[in-house]
């Protein structure tokens, strides 16, 4: 409970008023959880309920009521304050571009806490915050299930929540194609779950990525091949091996053909449109998953596998495909293996993006959110320079169990975890300082209109109200 | 058994028409999910649960948007004045022809000409209720007739059933018939259906004391029970984290235990109208006050109801399970049990009886005298047996049956014979030791054990909890007739308004087949394809249903 409420001398001028000097730190929030687990009874967190928890953070005991009627946020004319500075007469958050303010906008706003009168307050606080990692992902997939637009743009807000920053759109894949592509209508005519209300039209893709910009948040899509392309192969045809069964075709396809000069042609149209559709100076590739089996089947391409040499070696052919792709700024996206493989991809001299203790599709009893968030994303053996090469990370949301019905409680606050892992210092891992704090996180992203689902045994006093 | 005539043909009609289904499953990323290929198409289309006997021919019928109607048979002993059944036809009126049903509430009053159908129109459905008490205002009781029949044929489809929850089970039934071309008009197929519950007794587990749950989300999982045709809404309404329930006769309950005293209760009205709306679904209402144990929260309001536990010579400020020696205890339980037993009309009430911790009862020195003075030495299980037996005198009194979990059947206390046992531990082998023992001890039971729905992991998990099968232990044939069905249990430590109705459906829905059908209705791939279609219709009709696998509805989730 706040001390400050007690007392009420409400004069003041500009946009805050104070009230009652307070010698230390305060727990913003009122009440402890009731806890079957006497052990998780959770102490407050002199952070009260910060996440990510900020760089250098100190508040004071002075709480600064907001009226509502006239607090205002403005443009500053002059300003010798640093970063984000919460004293009288007024706040100054000071960042040297829009994305910082975005972010500082977030803290500033995380701050403010509601006494038992309702009285909006904030304690005079001086603040200065940066990220960790400058790779702070999320990925949804939109063709296991396609996720009507009302979805991504309520992830999209809660990311920002979340101080992220980039949305990895896994858009197309085997199950279905929703991408509405201008030069190659017939990819989604054919191969989205439904031409009209399963697709991604140009205006909605444009309307994502504004939405997401305004959050300071990058859309990098995914065309991952040369697997993972079933749905490709409707719209498009001979763009994927015909497999063999014995010596003649089985009627199934299997990845990008990577033999014919039509695929090449006709990824160079597609990715040119991509590279001017999508405005982020990256595209995820994928390239993951690539089985041989369809390729081994098929005679064309033994004949060709031959010609060039490459005996029996079907990854040379991958290779061969992929080097059409790759160029030396490639950044690689750990998603299999473990603390091994970030050591032989940073060594190797790539930049790197971890994801595997990440995928939050993989669900299961409890408070999983502990786990993710003990990763330590440079907990690998490597030299410095190799860890400079880790430039964040990504929480996966793979689509096989999830759709519109049930995503975003799945995804929040768990994805939080990694959120604060991404940006906080390395040394932010005290886990019931963590738990006292996204408690009050979630339930904050709860009034915010995102159900976001509960830790453990708790009550927010505004509780999910549906939509 | 099934019958399954002409199911060739309309396979195909059915199946494509009810709602697009994925066809991938192979290929997930980092290898490994893909458990069930999208299933061939079953030949009873979108049915879920699956009725007893099925006869599709492959002649389908129109459902004109502007003259179907549902309407009372002339030979039924309902009426107009039959809210239950007036109710329902206007509620699967618009589950069935949603885009109609603005119009038609336009155009209420016109007369509608009886026998003007088209040849291959179905002009109206007429319910009949046989039996010469419909049960129109009662409430469903465990004894219930659930049973229907329903024919689709020309001119109109006629659904027979003995009271009116036969009907409510028949209609759905019906709903679930009606597909949708590729037109967009409504069809039904000619159908000959007859059908009644395996077990009396199917439930579904709210807990409302781990998180408080906004009374639109109880009533949403009330709609989604009667689509899977559960009948029993068990809940669990009051734990140790917060007592939600306001009593009029001892307020400070909720004022002090539960998480807020205005914003996080039930009052009076509360659980009168969710009594009341699970009474037009056929469902009971079942609350449970779990004691001695789980009551911290009844011990904020209520002084020296819990027993105060000692560390060493003094009171260590923590309290334990209701204090099972003191008079005012009881003088409480009577008159808390009194209101109960009148604020909810079931006559069950589940009594809990679960997880005694005995630890704080050892450590208080006035309990110590009392378990010496009655010779019980260090056997607590005794002094559980005395309080419970005490409870149950007082429960009895006001005329309602009771429910327990198995420990206090475990404990051996001494239980009324129409006393039902609640079996919810264990593994696979102890949970069918344990129902074979209390069925040969003569109690009634019903399981939970492998339907702990809070309990998620990666995967298909449904399929699991459609295998279970309650009365899969070793026992005579009088020892099985002593299940009465099962319960789906959505506990609260992770479960609030933001996630239950995606997590508890279609999972539950698995639980609703195995107690509603047949038994040997286990064919996992069947399954698949119906429930898949069945998921796909409870979106549509604005329940938060989850995805299987892969997959598209035709019209997915809409957040308004």
């Amino acid at each position: 409970m706040l001390a400050v409420s007690v007392l009420n001398f409400a004069t003041l001028l500009v946009l805050v008023a104070a009230r009652q000097p307070f010698p230390y730190h305060n727990d913003f929030d009122e009440e402890p959880l009731t806890s079957d687990h006497p052990e998780e009874e959770p102490k407050g967190s002199q952070y009260g309920s910060l996440w990510p928890l900020p760089r250098q953070v100190s508040v004071s005991g002075v709480a600064l009521r907001l009226p509502g009627s006239t607090f205002r946020v403005v443009d500053a004319k002059d300003s010798s304050a640093d970063e984000l500075t919460v004293d009288l007469p007024y706040a100054i958050l000071k960042a040297p571009q829009v994305w910082g303010a975005l972010r500082g906008l977030e803290t500033f706003s995380q701050l403010v806490y509601e006494d038992e009168y309702g009285t909006k307050s904030i304690n005079a606080s001086k603040i200065l915050d940066f990220p960790r990692f400058q790779h702070r992902g999320i990925l949804l997939d939109t063709s296991r299930h396609f996720l009507p637009i009302k979805v991504i743009l309520a992830n999209l807000e809660a990311m920002a929540m979340n101080k992220f920053n980039v949305f990895h759109w896994h858009i197309v894949d085997d199950p279905s194609f929703p991408y509405l592509s201008r030069t190659f209508p017939q990819l989604s005519q054919m191969g989205a779950y439904h031409p009209y209300t399963h697709v991604y039209t140009p205006a909605d893709v444009k309307m994502i990525i504004e939405f997401a910009r305004l959050r300071g948040i990058r859309v990098v899509p995914e065309f991952d091949t040369p697997g993972h392309t079933q749905s490709w192969g409707k719209g498009q045809k001979d763009l994927l091996t015909p497999c063999y069964s014995g010596s003649s075709p089985s009627g199934t396809f299997g990845p990008v053909n990577p033999i014919l000069n039509t695929t090449y042609d006709f990824m160079e149209l597609f990715f040119q449109e991509i590279s001017t559709v999508f405005p982020d100076a990256y595209i995820h590739l994928g390239g993951d998953e690539v089985d041989f089996s369809c390729w081994k089947s098929n005679p064309d391409i033994q004949m060709w596998m031959n010609v060039h040499s490459f005996g029996k070696d079907y990854s040379k052919l991958e290779a061969y495909y992929i080097q059409k792709w790759l160029k030396p700024d490639t950044v690689v996206n750990v998603w299999m293996g473990n603390q091994g493989e970030m050591s032989n991809v940073t060594a190797a001299g790539f930049n790197t993006i971890l994801s595997s203790p990440w995928y939050l599709d993989y669900i299961s009893y409890g408070q999983d959110w502990q786990r993710y968030y003990k990763v330590e994303p440079l907990d690998f053996k490597g030299s410095d320079a190799q860890k400079k090469l880790v430039i964040g990370g990504e929480a996966c949301l793979w689509g096989e169990f999830v759709d519109g019905t049930n995503l975003t409680p799945r995804l929040w606050p768990r994805a939080s975890a990694v959120g604060e892992r991404l940006w906080s210092d390395r040394n932010v891992t005290d886990v019931n300082d963590a738990y006292s704090r996204l408690s009050k996180h979630r339930c904050r992203m709860v009034e915010r209109g995102i159900p976001a689902e509960p830790l453990f045994t708790s009550f927010c006093r505004h509780e999910y109200n549906g939509h | 058994m099934l019958t399954l005539v002409f199911a060739v043909y309309l396979s195909l009609t059915l199946a494509t028409a009810v709602s697009q289904q994925g066809q991938y499953v192979s290929g997930p990323h980092r290898g490994g999910a893909a458990e069930h290929a999208a299933a061939e198409d079953s030949p009873y289309g979108s049915l879920w649960p699956l009725p007893r006997e099925v006869r599709f021919s492959p002649r389908s019928l129109r459902l004109s948007g502007s003259s179907f109607q549902v309407v009372d048979a002339d030979e039924s002993s309902a009426g107009a004045s039959c809210s239950i059944l007036q109710n329902a036809y206007r509620r699967y009126y618009e589950y069935i022809l949603p885009q109609f049903a603005d119009e038609r509430s336009r155009r209420r009053g016109h007369h509608h000409q009886h026998g003007s159908a088209a040849p291959s129109e179905l002009s109206e459905l007429r319910v009949w209720i046989s039996s010469p008490d419909s049960d129109c205002n009662a409430y469903p009781v465990a004894t219930s007739d659930e049973s229907y029949e329903l024919s689709v044929d020309q001119p109109y489809a006629v659904l027979k059933a003995p009271k009116v929850w036969g009907a409510l089970r028949g209609l759905e039934t019906f709903s679930q018939l009606v597909y949708e071309d590729v037109y967009g008009a409504k069809n039904i197929n000619v159908t000959m259906i007859t059908d009644f519950p395996r077990f009396p007794h199917r439930g579904v587990l709210l807990d409302t004391s781990r998180h408080f749950l906004p009374i639109k989300v109880i009533l949403a999982n009330l709609e989604a029970m009667a689509m899977n045709k559960f009948n029993v809404f068990h809940w669990h309404i009051v734990d140790d984290p917060s007592f939600p329930y306001l009593s009029r006769t001892f307020p400070q309950l909720s004022q002090m235990g539960a998480y807020h005293p205005y914003t996080h209760v039930y009052t009076p009205a509360d659980v009168k109208m969710i009594i009341e709306f699970a009474r037009l679904r056929g469902i009971r209402v079942i609350p449970e006050f779990d004691t001695p144990g789980h009551t911290q929260a009844w011990g904020k309001g209520q002084k020296d109801l819990l027993t105060p536990c000692y560390s060493g010579p003094s009171p260590s400020g923590t309290f334990g399970p209701v204090n099972p020696i003191l008079n005012t205890t009881y003088d409480f339980m009577e008159l808390f049990f009194q209101e109960i037993s009148t604020v909810f009309p079931d006559a069950y009430i589940h009594l809990g009886g679960d997880e005694v911790d005995f630890s704080c009862w050892k450590s208080n020195p006035d309990i110590t005298k009392f378990m010496n003075q009655h010779g019980f030495g260090q056997d607590y299980t005794k002094l559980e047996s005395l309080y419970i037996q005490k409870l149950l005198d007082i429960v009895t009194s006001t005329q309602k049956g009771y429910m327990i979990w198995q420990e206090v059947f475990d404990n051996g206390v001494k239980l009324k014979a129409d006393t039902l046992i609640h079996v919810w531990k264990g593994t696979q082998e102890q949970y069918r030791d344990e129902m074979a023992r209390v069925t040969s001890s003569g109690y009634q039971t019903l399981l939970s054990t492998p339907w702990y729905l809070n309990r998620i992991s990666y995967g298909q998990d449904w399929t699991n909890l459609y295998k279970a099968d309650p009365q899969d232990f070793t026992g005579t044939d009088a020892q099985k007739k002593l299940v009465i069905g099962g319960e789906a249990c959505m506990w609260g430590e992770y479960v609030d308004a933001t996630n239950l109705m995606p997590r508890m459906w279609p999972r539950a829905s698995a639980v609703g087949e195995r107690l509603w059908s047949d038994r040997n209705v286990t064919n996992v791939m069947d399954a698949y394809s119906r429930l898949s279609k069945h998921r796909c219709r409870m979106v549509e009709r604005g329940i938060q249903a989850q995805p299987l696998f892969s997959s598209s509805c035709r019209r997915e989730y809409k957040w308004t």
